[in-house]
């Protein structure tokens, strides 16, 4: 009872929240609204027994994700009149996408099984007796690891990729070389000078500037 | 009673009352611990720190909190009302919220999760968002930059803290903070991963945004930083928000590195003393350290936090991992769950 009323309620707000993401005017409410989703969906996680993957998506997509989308956007400054620009334009294809989505979801949500035998014939079902993360650590461990790795090597290329798009050595820039700064003695840098009551000291001239 | 107890009624009651009793002693913690930091700094720099308000100034946090009540909240021009109010709130919620799975006991937790130690990760991830919005919603320069500081900041430091939590990870098997506990019955975890240990303080340190990692504050380039514009409860509670983090970092570290609620001397007098003592006593040595640390240190320059980050911790904590794996492989301890 009390699960059905969680999944009402989180399923409600996570339903209220996609449609503000689309509809705020201000794109910072936007994202906020969309961490809020992902929040419930990790909610609803929670409540089908997938406690693993429901910290994952919060970890990964609100505590990385999520956070480098706000700090794009509140660094933007969207003008809106020139986003809406196109939307005579665009609206057809965009009517389509939507019918289509609408169509599978419609299909989905009416109960008409697609595969009724899909969830029999799954390869791993989830064993009773371990916690899901140990379950699905054994099976991306053993059987797929090929694969685990293979998505793990596409995202280094990922993030090289856009290393070498951004990076810029624009040789402006004073550098600090600590190695450097370590190795200096005193004796390189520090001049001790007696000066004389009211004559003062002829200002010694640095060695070389080492930095 | 206990057939009650049973009941969907029963279970709703019996939380509400193990969540009282886990946010009361911290609150009162999160006051008195104003006033020890004060003590403490006091000390260290050779002054009497707040001596006026009752015996030793005890009443202090009480007298602070009735004139936080009592003043104005101001609102600045131009600000985002809405999100200007909810960002104090998400800060502290979630410094209260994190404290559902840590065990102060054997199986001592509001909720004993398969999950707790990623559950504590997520927590302490998103305390990154009161910040931010704090610093968005204030129409404010200064407050803005203070927001995008401690955003970077946090989000390379919890890296680093990810490798650290999975090195412990693989030497408990379970990601169970209850079982992390029990692993260290032998030998607490801050021994032989003493770098790691290390590593997860400092990040602790970085995480909430305490000296010398305070720049997202840095009062003398940017004011205050994020809560410039914050007054009365608004700004309480954040500043009961940083103090309950402060907190929440001691009991991971404890939990994680220090043995939790075990005793750390293994034999009979000590073993009957309550594990409850023994968890806040780790948790106080620790808010000690971080007191001390505020106390002793300059302020990092923001490149240096950055370059400490990502080019000294994350490289560490990397290698550790694969050695600690490869020497548990090798010898043949890891634990099978």
């Amino acid at each position: 009872m009390i699960q059905n009323l969680l999944f009402d309620l989180f399923s409600f707000i996570l339903l209220g929240s996609a449609a503000m993401v689309v509809t705020s005017r201000n794109p910072v409410h936007a994202v906020l609204f969309l961490i809020l989703a992902f929040i419930n969906a990790a909610a609803l996680f929670l409540l089908a027994g997938a406690e693993f993957l429901a910290m994952v998506l919060v970890i990964v997509y609100v505590g990385a994700v999520a956070v480098l989308f706000l700090f794009v956007v509140m660094m933007l400054d969207v003008n809106f009149a020139v986003l809406r620009e196109g939307f005579q334009r665009y609206a057809p294809i965009g009517a389509l996408v939507a019918l289509i989505l609408f169509v599978e979801l419609a299909l989905f949500v009416t109960g008409s099984t697609v595969a009724p035998g899909a969830a029999a014939a799954r390869l791993f079902p989830t064993p009773d007796d371990i916690t899901n993360s140990q379950a699905l650590g054994s099976l991306i461990y053993t059987n797929y690891l090929p694969l685990f790795q293979l998505s793990g090597v596409i995202l280094l290329v990922a993030m090289i990729g856009a290393i070498v798009l951004t990076h810029r050595d624009r040789k402006r820039a004073k550098r600090q070389n600590l190695d450097v700064q370590h190795a200096r003695l005193p004796a390189e840098t520090l001049t001790m000078v007696s000066a004389k009551l009211g004559a003062g000291a002829a200002m010694p001239q640095p060695k070389k500037e080492t930095l | 009673m206990s057939v009650f107890l049973q009941t969907n009624l029963g279970i709703a009651i019996l939380t509400l009352l193990e969540s009282l009793a886990i946010i009361v002693p911290l609150l009162l913690g999160v006051a008195y611990l104003t006033w020890f930091e004060r003590k403490v700094m006091g000390a260290i720099q050779l002054r009497k720190g707040p001596n006026v308000v009752g015996p030793f100034g005890l009443w202090q946090p009480f007298a602070d909190a009735i004139k936080m009540m009592f003043k104005e909240t101001i609102f600045p021009t131009g600000a985002d009302k809405v999100l200007f109010t909810i960002a104090p709130m998400i800060t502290f919620g979630l410094a209260v919220v994190a404290w559902a799975v840590i065990p102060v006991n054997d199986h001592w937790a509001v909720a004993n999760i398969n999950v707790g130690i990623l559950y504590l990760f997520a927590i302490s991830s998103l305390g990154v968002y009161g910040i931010i919005i704090a610093g968005w919603a204030s129409n404010s320069k200064y407050a803005f930059l203070g927001a995008l500081r401690s955003a970077a900041q946090m989000v390379s430091y919890e890296v680093s803290m990810g490798f650290v939590i999975v090195t412990v990870l693989i030497c408990v098997g379970s990601l169970n903070l209850n079982d992390i506990v029990l692993a260290q019955r032998h030998i607490w975890f801050a021994i032989p991963l003493l770098p790691l240990f290390v590593i997860f303080f400092i990040s602790g340190l970085a995480e909430t945004n305490r000296a010398p990692f305070d720049l997202a504050e840095g009062e003398t380039e940017i004011v205050a930083g994020f809560f410039v514009e914050y007054s009365a409860m608004t700004f309480a509670l954040f500043f009961l928000g940083e103090y309950a983090n402060m907190i929440l970092i001691s009991a991971m570290t404890t939990t994680l590195f220090l043995g939790g609620w075990l005793s750390p001397i293994p034999f009979a007098p000590f073993t009957l003393i309550p594990g409850v003592f023994w968890f806040l006593l780790k948790i106080l040595v620790c808010l000690f350290v971080f007191v001390w640390v505020r106390a002793t240190l300059p302020r990092f320059r923001y490149d240096q936090i950055m370059s400490l980050g990502w080019k000294v911790f994350l490289p560490i904590s990397l290698v550790w991992l694969v050695l600690t794996a490869g020497f548990l492989e090798i010898f043949g301890m890891l634990p099978h769950a």
